[in-house]
């Protein structure tokens, strides 16, 4: 009687090893979105980044099968809801110019193409590095005489989304160099920060540690080449500005504001990070 | 009528007879549990899609009750067998009485 039960809980423990494989990232699987579209999940790092990692990796080669397979079907992407919203956004008339996103810019097909990809970008008028969040928002109170969007709020998260689909595909290349140098620096100064309580900055999940486990979460590289992104754990899309926020937050610091300065030229540095990755549209993360 | 609410289906445009096809179903709703309460403490009222049916020539093909603990935008997959050409008709059903219905036709071939 003795015998058995001890045959098996070793038995138990012999199947457990196994469980644990099926709940672990697929890291050589390929992301090709509906059988057509092939998108690069692993490049060469940029220059910039010599001494620190190798090689870029993208967010989705962190999380488990299941997840991935969500967002290799636009069908099954829930993050392509809100992509269809935005469609009915761009062409409806908001504001005291009656005009919508439509009237200016036409098809987003065609406007929006490749956008995504070279932003956050040096705006020569305004004499800063510009987010699309902020261009949007510029559009709407200079141009369509509308309220501006909360910076990380729904309506907001799904414009970029739809923006950041029409680049689906496209390497991210964003400008370091020229007047977005000094923008830059300051957001690789923030990068490299250590902030909290718990005095942690960027680089000590997400260049010392990625591959490890941080208790139950898989760490990633932080890329934001997937962003706006599909969080599986609130059902909605989350701006870079918001999980920045999140994750200086569990630093036990005081955030930075989204859609502040700091934010921004982290943004910059944190893309950068990310040239030669695919501009995924909107992915699906845990 | 709820905010924001929009039927999605996908299913093969043709099949063999006797085919089994794979079909995902998608509606984009808030599904209001009923539970929540808002900013001043008044219970937010229940606001979901309690059935889902799929018709094939007005054969029952799946009949789906939900409850509230159904997460926001249900999506359902399902296999069905396709005897003849014909019309999937897919039924969702409001709390609010409102009906939404969209229609696939399947060719043979």
């Amino acid at each position: 009687m003795k015998i058995k039960t001890l045959s098996a809980i070793a038995a138990m423990l012999v199947s457990t090893p196994f469980v644990a494989v099926a709940d672990e990232a697929d890291k050589d699987a390929n992301l090709v979105v509906n059988g057509e579209v092939e998108l690069v999940t692993r490049a060469p790092a940029p220059a910039h980044l010599e001494g620190a990692v190798d090689e870029v990796i993208s967010g989705w080669l962190f999380r488990t099968s299941e997840t991935q397979s969500l967002q290799m079907d636009d069908f099954d992407n829930p993050g392509m809801i809100f992509v269809d919203q935005a469609m009915d956004d761009w062409g409806t008339a908001v504001g005291s110019e009656g005009k919508s996103c439509a009237d200016c810019h036409g098809a987003v097909e065609d406007s929006m193409e490749g956008v995504r990809a070279v932003y956050p970008k040096w705006n020569e008028t305004a004499g800063e590095v510009r987010t699309v969040a902020q261009m949007i928002n510029e559009c709407r109170t200079d141009r369509m005489g509308a309220d501006a969007l909360g910076y990380t709020s729904a309506a907001m998260a799904r414009m970029e989304a739809l923006i950041s689909m029409q680049s689906r595909g496209m390497p991210v290349n964003v400008a370091i160099d020229g007047p977005a140098q000094e923008t830059w620096e300051w957001g690789k100064e923030l990068y490299y920060t250590r902030t909290g309580q718990l005095q942690m900055s960027c680089a000590n999940c997400h260049e010392d540690n990625y591959g490890n486990n941080i208790r139950a979460d898989h760490l990633s590289q932080g890329q934001i080449n997937g962003f706006p992104v599909y969080r599986l754990k609130n059902a909605k899309l989350t701006t870079p500005h918001g999980r920045f926020k999140g994750c200086v937050r569990d630093t036990r610091a005081e955030t930075y504001g989204t859609g502040s300065d700091a934010f921004v030229a982290l943004e910059l540095y944190v893309a950068s990070r990310g040239n030669g990755l695919s501009v995924e549209g909107v992915s699906v993360r845990n | 009528m709820a905010i924001g609410v929009k039927p999605r289906v996908k299913a093969p445009k043709t099949a063999e007879v006797g085919e089994v096809v794979t079909i995902k179903t998608l509606i984009s709703h808030k599904m209001e549990s009923g539970q929540r309460k808002d900013g001043d403490g008044n219970v937010i009222p229940r606001s979901i899609i309690h059935r889902f049916t799929c018709d094939y020539n007005g054969v029952n093909v799946i009949d789906v009750e939900m409850h509230p603990a159904i997460s926001t935008n249900p999506y359902f997959e399902f296999e069905a067998t396709i005897p003849e050409a014909g019309d999937m008709v897919f039924t969702w059903y409001d709390d609010d009485g409102d009906v939404y219905t969209t229609t696939k036709t399947v060719a043979i071939g």
